[in-house]
Parts: structure tokens; sequence; C-alpha cells
């Protein structure tokens, strides 16, 4: 749904050059939710507001739907955009405009009827949960209720791509919860294509399907999240689970998929004769999928091939103090 | 600080304070044709020129912020010679503008005495004025707003009218009854070169012709004008804040 390819983009300051995108590739499928995790400054800020154009890369091409934006400019710029909602870290709602004048904002820009705008926004804020406020200000509102206007007002025009910027990053943790599972339930039941960023590991982990990390204008990876989180050395999978702290010298913590079934503990210590005694474990949700986490020591001569033997069937290994 | 015995007693000879505002009062229905008419021409002149500071000063302030780096249509240039200008406005004493303007005066009203022809130099006065308050205002607008309605995909006239200006009309608001009351001094200051009203009341009548009565009745009727005027203001103001 989205594709961007070779995304470049520097900026001058004073003296230096900063790089915000340093060719950067991004493939959003139709209808997955796509995180961009990373560090202030890292450039996705920048990444996102390039796929929308509101900054235009230096290079490359930027792709929504079937649409190359960056061919883009004037009125046709501006209709493509209208096919894409955003949602903003500090809301950016018009303070003086009620709730139904700011979800409605887009429409009348648009040109839409004042009847057709009024039976939409009613829609919209049922949708969101916010039937009774339409006539409230944005100053009378909470924060989770202004981000809920927010994703009412980018669904306005029925965009098939939604680009989120930091949207929960102002929210508290019971707010970010709800907002997250309001952006899953429109992803399923509008089929939304949603691209966010973020700051915050939990928030690829609860709604996530595919993440890249990014570091100074580059994706350093990026794929699906249960796959990453089955490759070995996996900076996202470290980051999505930092290594408890219980173990020993012989621990090692072992991260698989739920859908896993192989009886490996029993298989482990028949074939390569290793003591195993569990420390810790449980199970979590990541991408809409359990998955498994056991916190392990292992002893015994053959305990690298052990280890190997896992990582091989796609079992997530990682060892203390490595 | 030492008390003159001298001073003391022509004080008392000069009658006590009470029976002053007796013959002041006394003295008000003589005055008040004079007065309504004085009145009336500072409500014309600041009116009329309220209304070209608003028609040249909004879209002036508009385009010192639109013309700016990261603004709209960002022209740096143009910037600068629209602020230069500005400036020059600003920094010019309003009694040395009225008089440096006086043959463009002569040019589109015919003549430079009379409340009409200070319209002239007190819009001019107030252009420049109104147009930094302008600026000042729309600076306040958050800029994620904006940012969200190109987002949106709104083009960049909407969003001075659907977005920055609605946003910043409680400062716009407030900066206009700054502008209308600095009007209302400028305009008792056109009184000294005959342009009439209040000013002119007080200056012909109080001043060269020693007549004190004058001279507090204009200052009280400018005070009640001006209280008037921020009142109304300050309600208008608070009724839009949303904040």
């Amino acid at each position: 749904m989205i594709d961007a390819v070779g995304l470049h983009k520097t900026y001058r300051l004073k003296k230096r050059q900063v790089h915000a995108l340093n060719g950067v590739d991004l493939h959003v499928e139709s209808g997955e939710i796509f995180g961009v995790v990373g560090q202030s400054g890292a450039g996705k800020s920048t990444l996102l507001r390039s796929v929308n154009l509101l900054e235009r890369p230096d290079s490359g091409t930027v792709r929504v739907g079937d649409e190359e934006l960056t061919s883009l400019r004037g009125s046709r710029l501006r209709a493509a955009r209208r096919g894409i909602g955003m949602v903003h870290q500090h809301f950016a709602l018009l303070s003086s405009r009620t709730v139904a004048g700011n979800v409605g904002f887009p429409l009348e820009v648009a040109g839409v009827s004042r009847s057709k705008r009024a039976t939409r926004v009613g829609e919209l804020l049922e949708l969101v949960g916010l039937g009774d406020k339409a006539r409230a200000y944005p100053s009378q509102l909470s924060g989770g209720q202004k981000q809920r206007v927010g994703i009412a007002r980018a669904l306005a025009s029925d965009p098939h791509v939604l680009l989120s910027d930091e949207a929960t990053s102002a929210l508290d943790p019971a707010t970010t919860d709800s907002i997250l599972a309001l952006l899953r339930r429109l992803r399923d039941e509008l089929g939304l294509t949603i691209l966010l960023i973020t700051h915050e590991m939990d928030v690829i982990k609860r709604i996530c399907d595919s993440a890249a990390i990014m570091e100074n204008g580059e994706f350093l990876e990026s794929g699906r999240v249960l796959d990453l989180i089955g490759t070995p050395g996996s900076l996202l999978a470290r980051s999505l689970f930092p290594l408890p702290d219980n173990g020993g010298p012989q621990s090692v913590v072992i991260t698989y998929p739920r859908s896993f079934d192989e009886p490996f503990m029993s298989e482990l210590t028949r074939r390569f004769d290793v003591d195993v005694n569990i420390l810790g474990g449980g199970v979590e949700q990541v991408a809409g999928q359990s998955v498994g986490r056991l916190s392990v020591d292992m002893r015994g001569e053959r305990r690298r091939e052990a280890l190997s033997y896992l990582s091989e069937h796609g079992l997530l290994v990682e060892e203390a103090g490595k | 600080m030492t008390i003159n015995p001298a001073d003391v007693l022509v004080l008392a000879q000069e009658g006590n304070a009470v029976s002053a505002i007796g013959d002041f009062l006394a003295d008000w229905p003589n005055m008040w044709p004079s007065l309504w008419l004085g009145t009336q021409d500072t409500i014309y002149m600041v009116w009329w020129a309220t209304v070209f500071s608003v028609l040249v000063g909004l879209p002036l302030g508009v385009l010192l912020v639109a013309t700016d780096r990261g603004g709209l249509i960002p022209a740096p240039a143009v910037r600068a010679v629209l602020s230069a200008i500005v400036n020059i406005g600003r920094s010019l004493p309003f009694i040395v503008l009225m008089v440096a303007v006086l043959s463009l005066t002569r040019f589109l009203v015919g003549t430079t005495l009379g409340p009409t022809a200070a319209i002239v130099p007190l819009s001019i006065g107030a252009i420049p004025f109104f147009a930094r308050l302008v600026e000042t205002s729309l600076r306040e607008v958050d800029r994620g707003v904006v940012e969200a309605a190109h987002a949106m995909g709104t083009r960049k006239f909407t969003i001075v009218g659907k977005v920055m200006l609605p946003e910043a009309m409680p400062g716009l608001i407030a900066g206009l009854v700054m502008t209308v009351v600095t009007l209302i001094s400028y305009s008792a200051m056109a009184g000294a070169i005959g342009g009439g009203g209040l000013g002119d009341l007080a200056i012909r009548e109080g001043y060269q012709r020693f007549n004190d009565h004058y001279l507090w009745a204009t200052v009280i009727l400018l005070i009640v004008i001006v209280q008037v005027a921020q009142s109304l203001g300050d309600l208008l103001v608070r009724r839009l804040s949303r904040r």
C-alpha cells in the first residue's frame, strides 16, 4: 500500500548537515500496522512526513496505493493527501472549533455539503466513542478524548492509509492502551493500512504486524515482528524482550511462537544429554499472537549443540552475558 | 520637602475644591454642544481609521507571517521589504507623521483640515501598528494545527481563512482594541494641527483660551470613550477564547 524507495533528505543547519533520511526503503502491505521505532532525531518524523509529502524528500519516490505522490504538486497533491489520514502527537485540533467542527473540517475543505457533513461527523464520533461530545470544545476534553477526535478527523475523508505521529506519546499508560486498541479495531473494521512512528517499544509489541528500527536516518532492521522475534541477534527482538536478570552465567532465554508445538525441552535432554532447569517463563501478546518466553539454566557437555539445534528450529536463543 | 506658607495661602484664596466642581458642572450645559460635536468627530475619525487599519493592516500582518521562513509562502526578500516599511511607519512619532503626510492628505481629501483629513494620517499611523499586532497573534497559532491542515489537503488561502485567523481571533480582537485606543489618543493629537474632535477642543478652548473647564470635560469624555472601547473588546475576547 505504501512503497517508498531510496528516500534521502538532508537538512542544512548552520555549520553541519543532518541526514534525516539516508536511503530508506519502506514497504507497508495493505491492511497491516507498520511501526517505525527509534530515538528522537533518528529521522522517524521526517520519514512519516515524507509519505504525505509534508516534507518532500531530496530524492526517492513515494507511492501510496497506485499513485506516485512524489510526482504530484498543487491541487493533485492536495487531493491525494485527502486519501491519507494523519494523527498527531499533540492532537493538533482547532481550539476555536467544537469537536464536530474539527471532525468536519476535512470534509468542509473537500467541499462536502453541510447536511452530508453532519451525518458523517455523527457516524465518526460514534465510531471513536465520542457520540456525546459533538458540541464540546477541545479544551474541555481529556488527552485521550482529544486523540479520539484527532482519529475521527483523520478518518473523515475515508482514507485507506492512516499515518500516526507518536499518537500515544502524550498520553498516560491506560489511555495509551485504549487508543492502541482503537487503532487496531479500526484497522480490523475498516481495512486501514496504518504507518506509525513511536519511541515506545511497547507500541510495537502491542499492535504492530511489521516494524523497523531506525537510527541516523536508516533502517537498521525491518520485517514482520513475528519473523524478527525468531531471528537470532535481532535488535528488535532484543529491544522488545530485554533479558531477565534472574539467571546465572549458564542461563539462556528462549523465545518461541505459541504455535510451536514440538516438545523441545524433553527432546533436548534426550538428544544432547543436557540438564535443563526452568528459571521463569511467561506468554506475551505480540502482533496479536502469543509468544512464549522461557528463561532456563542449561548445563552439560553438549550445551552448545543443543542451543544451535533450537536456533535452527526457528526459536530465538539469547544467552546471558552475550 | 518643605511647605511654603505662602503656597498654602494661595490655595485657600482660590476657593475650595467643592465649589470648583460646582462651577464646572454649572458650565457643562454651555459646553455640551461643542463637546458633543467634538465627540462625534473623534468617533468618526477613529471609526474610519480603524476600518482602514484593518483593511490594510490585517493582510499586511498575514503577509509578514506567511512570507517568513517556514511560512505558507516563504519569501525572505519580500518579508524584509514589508518589515522595513512597517518599521518606518512605527518609528515616526505620530505628530511628525501627520505633518510629513500633509501633501498626501491634500491629494486624497482635498484639504488638510477637519476630521476627514485627519483620517489619512491616523490610518497611516495605525496600519503598521495593527499589522505588527496581527503578526504577533498569528505567530501564537500552533504550528501543528497548520501542519494538520496541510495534511488534510487544505489550500493555503483556506488555511489562512479557516485555521490561522479563527485560531488567532482572541489575540486579533485584543490587538484591534489596542489599535482603537491608540487611535483615540492619536486623534487628540490630530487636533493640534486642526484635525477636529475632542483634542482640537482641548487645545483651542482649554489651552489657548485658558478655559480649564473645557480641558477637564475633554479629559473625562476621552476616558469614557477609551473605557467603553476597552470593555467591549475585553468582553468579546472572553467570549471568543476557547483555550
